[in-house]
């Protein structure tokens, strides 16, 4: 039965149902529980099916939306699978962390009259949908006798590998740390993306027959020109990440009890110190933490500590809420689960005990001024407003940069000042036959942009190697 | 996996390990370390390569028990696996030619300056090595080391073995001589030790390079944990190092990171499967 568009207008947004706030501050389970089927198809009524629907516009992978949307709406599930995956190879990840209100949501033609259509938990229904009930059928093209070689097996290099294993290339990833998955993995905590999603994207990978190779470090273990002279791939794709912490460069930071991020997420993801001592990796156990930052990693580490116990969990952040570039759902969460905000507060000085731990950090107000180079306003410090915030560990979430590891043995790889790979309209570096993308060509950046990263790498990339010989 | 084909005690609480590690071997230069995880709820640990051996394709690593990890890792046996070996990581050590060369090794710190001694001689420099321990025999690596060095001077804190003293008291003596002028000196080993050789060779303004020992996760610079403040520079010490001016690293600092987790290592060395018993504290040493 079609509805009407006045029909429509009606249906209000469905709630995702989620663990109650108080329990889930307390273990490391997923918030969201996903929407149950009829109230899935019910959101997907809410689509009016736009002519040049804007919401594609949006999302950074062009996925179809209205035409996933209309095939979940009329209980066509398979078909609204195929239409995802056509665009988005990784739709139970994205669905999960994309920035939607910023994004496909963000052009809703709705947004605004009411609510946006939630294209974001649709997609995450419809993947998980498949992932229960489709057994994946594994064509093995005819294979092509090409080979490559993907450095990183982040959203970027898994995507890139699935590409051109279905191309008919042997693909093998190259993976430095034991897991794969990239800040999948060691950065996005369970709470939020549970590892069984990413590991069944890797097992899917595996199907279609990609090695993966983990505790290599390309740049160390490999070079790049081994893996084309001696290894005898025909193409290399970097995906390497831009995994490198940055500190703020205030006094105290070498205190015990400071952590970046990276490693704070890196110890309870990875290596699980949130199970300690059954997992042997520790983390320091804090009755009050202060996390600085505003984007994603500064609420994932805070809601992180926060489930280790920290009462408060504070983040600190220079600017105001408006100008957070975490995702809002998160924001929200947070404070739901008992995280404490001060906004328009920068760090200072990390103060410490006699015998070298952090107990508090001296802050200072900022006040709003005119607006910088990214349009938000810039934040001016207030003399004289300092104040401490009593904590035992202090957590830095104010950004990554490129990680010379790789590019400094291969110095014909031409990089910005940044150290960020530089690439052309084909995403080729300037080493012929090596391609590069994901944040370690366009700096920190998200998961979605990394996958299309990924897939559009891997179209050229198949291009070059028919072309090669 | 990663096959042991040999796995002896050196020392009491030391072990030798040869691991099966092709891939480590391509690259690996002096100064290069591995992160090693043992199984599959493991730490990541890091270790130094103290040998290669091209024909059998193995890495020798020397490891200390001083907590769950590395006593985990010490009770392995010939024919018995380790699950991962990544790498070579870290900065090789500056091999070059100096002219007299000072290496100086404490405790297990004498598994890095084996590669070195090598290196450093092929190079045709005059290579001393001063090793210490606490008594006799704690003393590892004496006839390695002499089979490059042109001389090695054992050094013991009881008078067991050697000279009678920290190697500090060796090192002075050897820039006191004139007729052997020393270049340079690379250290390895505990802290305070690695800090009292920089003080010993700082008023003599001699090139010293130390090996340090921060704690570390992943080794590739992604987490910041191995930060190391090198003159007023914040350095990872999994990328920018492990080995750096003696007379600019700030030793005190460092040694007070290393206490970070001492309550939760406590923790993890009283958390062992049942019936486990340390066998470090049986193994009979060879003399
Ligand atoms: C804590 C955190 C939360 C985030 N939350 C979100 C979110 O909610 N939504 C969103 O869209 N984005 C989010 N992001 C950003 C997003 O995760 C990244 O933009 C994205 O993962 C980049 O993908 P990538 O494939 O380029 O690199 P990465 O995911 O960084 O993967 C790179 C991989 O390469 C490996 N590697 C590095 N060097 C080498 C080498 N020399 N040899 C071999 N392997 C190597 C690394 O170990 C890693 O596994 C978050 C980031 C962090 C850190
Ligand atoms: C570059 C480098 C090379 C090293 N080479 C050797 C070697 O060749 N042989 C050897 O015996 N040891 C070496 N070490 C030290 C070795 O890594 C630690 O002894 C080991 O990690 C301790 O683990 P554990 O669980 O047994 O002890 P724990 O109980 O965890 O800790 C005991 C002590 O080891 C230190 N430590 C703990 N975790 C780490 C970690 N992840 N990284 C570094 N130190 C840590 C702590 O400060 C503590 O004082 C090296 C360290 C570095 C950084
Ligand atoms: S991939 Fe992200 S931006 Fe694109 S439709 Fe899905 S949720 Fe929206
Ligand atoms: S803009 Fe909104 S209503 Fe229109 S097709 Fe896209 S999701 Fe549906
Ligand atoms: S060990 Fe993580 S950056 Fe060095």
């Amino acid at each position: 039965m079609t509805l009407k568009a006045s029909e429509r207008m009606k249906i209000p947004r469905q709630h995702m149902p989620e663990q109650d706030p108080g329990q889930r501050a307390t273990n490391f389970g997923e918030v969201n529980f996903g929407l149950a089927c009829e109230a899935a198809r019910t959101e997907a009524d809410r689509c009016l099916g736009c002519k040049g629907a804007k919401c594609i516009g949006g999302c950074p992978v062009g996925v179809d939306i209205p035409g996933f949307l209309g095939a979940l709406s009329e209980g066509n599930l398979d078909k609204a699978a195929d239409i995802l995956f056509d665009a988005n190879v990784l739709p139970g990840i994205t669905g999960r962390v994309c920035p939607q209100e910023t994004q496909c949501e963000a052009l809703c033609i709705r947004t605004g009259k009411s609510e946006p259509v939630a294209v974001g938990y649709l997609e995450r229904f419809v993947a998980d949908w498949a992932r229960e009930h489709r057994t994946t059928k594994v064509q093995h093209p005819p294979a092509t006798g090409k080979r490559v070689a993907v450095v990183g097996s982040g959203p970027a290099g898994l995507t890139c590998a699935g590409e051109l294993a279905k191309k008919g290339h042997q693909v093998t990833i190259y993976e430095a740390l034991h897991k794969p998955g990239g800040v999948l993995v060691y950065g996005i905590p369970e709470f939020r993306l549970p590892k069984k999603i990413v590991d069944s994207e890797v097992e899917k990978l595996k199907q279609l027959g990609v090695r993966i190779e983990c505790n290599i470090i390309i740049g160390q273990t490999y070079t790049i020109s081994d893996l084309l002279n001696e290894q005898g791939f025909d193409a290399v794709f970097i995906a390497n990440g831009a995994g490198l912490p940055v500190f703020l460069g205030i006094p105290g930071e070498n205190l015990k009890g400071v952590y970046s991020a990276n490693e704070y997420l890196t110890r309870v993801n990875l290596m699980g110190a949130y199970r300690f001592p059954e997992s042997p990796t520790p983390v320091i156990d804090a009755p009050q933490v202060v996390v600085v930052g505003g984007g994603n990693t500064a609420m994932d580490a805070v809601r992180t500590a926060r489930r280790l116990g920290a009462s408060p969990a504070t983040l600190i952040y220079r600017r105001s809420r408006q100008e957070m570039p975490a995702r809002v759902e998160e924001v929200k969460h947070a404070e739901e689960e008992g995280v404490t905000y001060h906004f328009l507060v920068n760090p200072v000085e990390i103060l410490g005990t006699d015998d070298g731990w952090v107990r508090a950090v001296r802050c200072q107000n900022r006040e709003l001024g005119e607006p910088d180079d990214s349009g938000r306003r810039r934040p001016i410090a207030v003399p004289g407003s300092e104040f401490e915030v009593p904590c035992q560990v202090f957590i830095e979430a104010i950004g990554t940069r490129a990680n010379p590891l790789l590019t400094q043995t291969t110095p014909e790889l031409k990089v910005n000042k940044w150290g960020y790979i530089e690439v052309d309209d084909k995403n080729m570096t300037s080493v012929p036959g090596v391609f590069a993308g994901g944040d370690i060509v366009r700096g920190a950046a998200t998961v979605i942009l990394a996958m299309g990263d990924g897939k559009k790498t891997a179209a050229a990339m198949h291009d070059y190697l028919l072309n090669q010989d | 996996m990663f096959l042991i084909l040999d796995a002896q005690w050196l020392a009491p609480g030391i072990r030798r390990l040869i691991v099966q590690a092709p891939h480590v071997l391509r690259h690996h230069q002096p100064g290069h370390f591995v992160i090693v995880r043992v199984a599959p709820e493991s730490e990541r640990i890091p270790l130094t390569v103290a040998d290669t051996d091209h024909d059998k394709q193995t890495i020798t690593l020397i490891v200390q028990v001083v907590g769950a990890t590395t006593e985990q890792l010490c009770n392995l046996e010939t024919g018995q696996s380790v699950l991962d070996v990544a790498g070579p990581l870290g900065k090789p050590t500056e091999i070059k030619k100096f002219g007299h060369v000072v290496l100086v090794g404490g405790g297990v710190g004498t598994a890095v300056i084996l590669p070195q001694a090598k290196a450093l001689k092929n190079l045709g420099n005059r290579v001393s090595a001063v090793i210490g321990g606490r008594s006799k025999d704690y003393v590892i690596l004496e006839q390695d080391l002499s089979q490059h060095c042109d001389a090695v001077y054992p050094c013991t804190d009881d008078g067991s073995y050697g000279y009678h003293g920290f190697v500090t008291g060796q090192l002075n003596e050897l820039i006191a001589d004139k007729a052997q002028p020393v270049d340079a000196v690379i250290a390895a080993g505990p802290v305070p030790m690695m800090k009292a050789v920089a003080e010993v060779t700082r008023p003599h303004g001699i090139h010293t390079i130390v090996s340090l020992n921060p704690i570390m996760v992943d080794g590739t610079g992604m987490c910041g944990g191995c930060r190391v403040m090198v003159g007023d520079k914040m350095l990872f010490a999994c990328v920018d190092g492990p080995e750096f001016d003696a007379h600019q690293v700030d030793f005190d600092e460092l040694r007070d990171r290393l206490t970070a987790y001492r309550t939760q290592e406590k923790r993890a060395w009283d958390h062992k499967p049942s019936g486990h018993v340390c066998k470090c504290k049986v193994a009979e040493v060879p003399s």
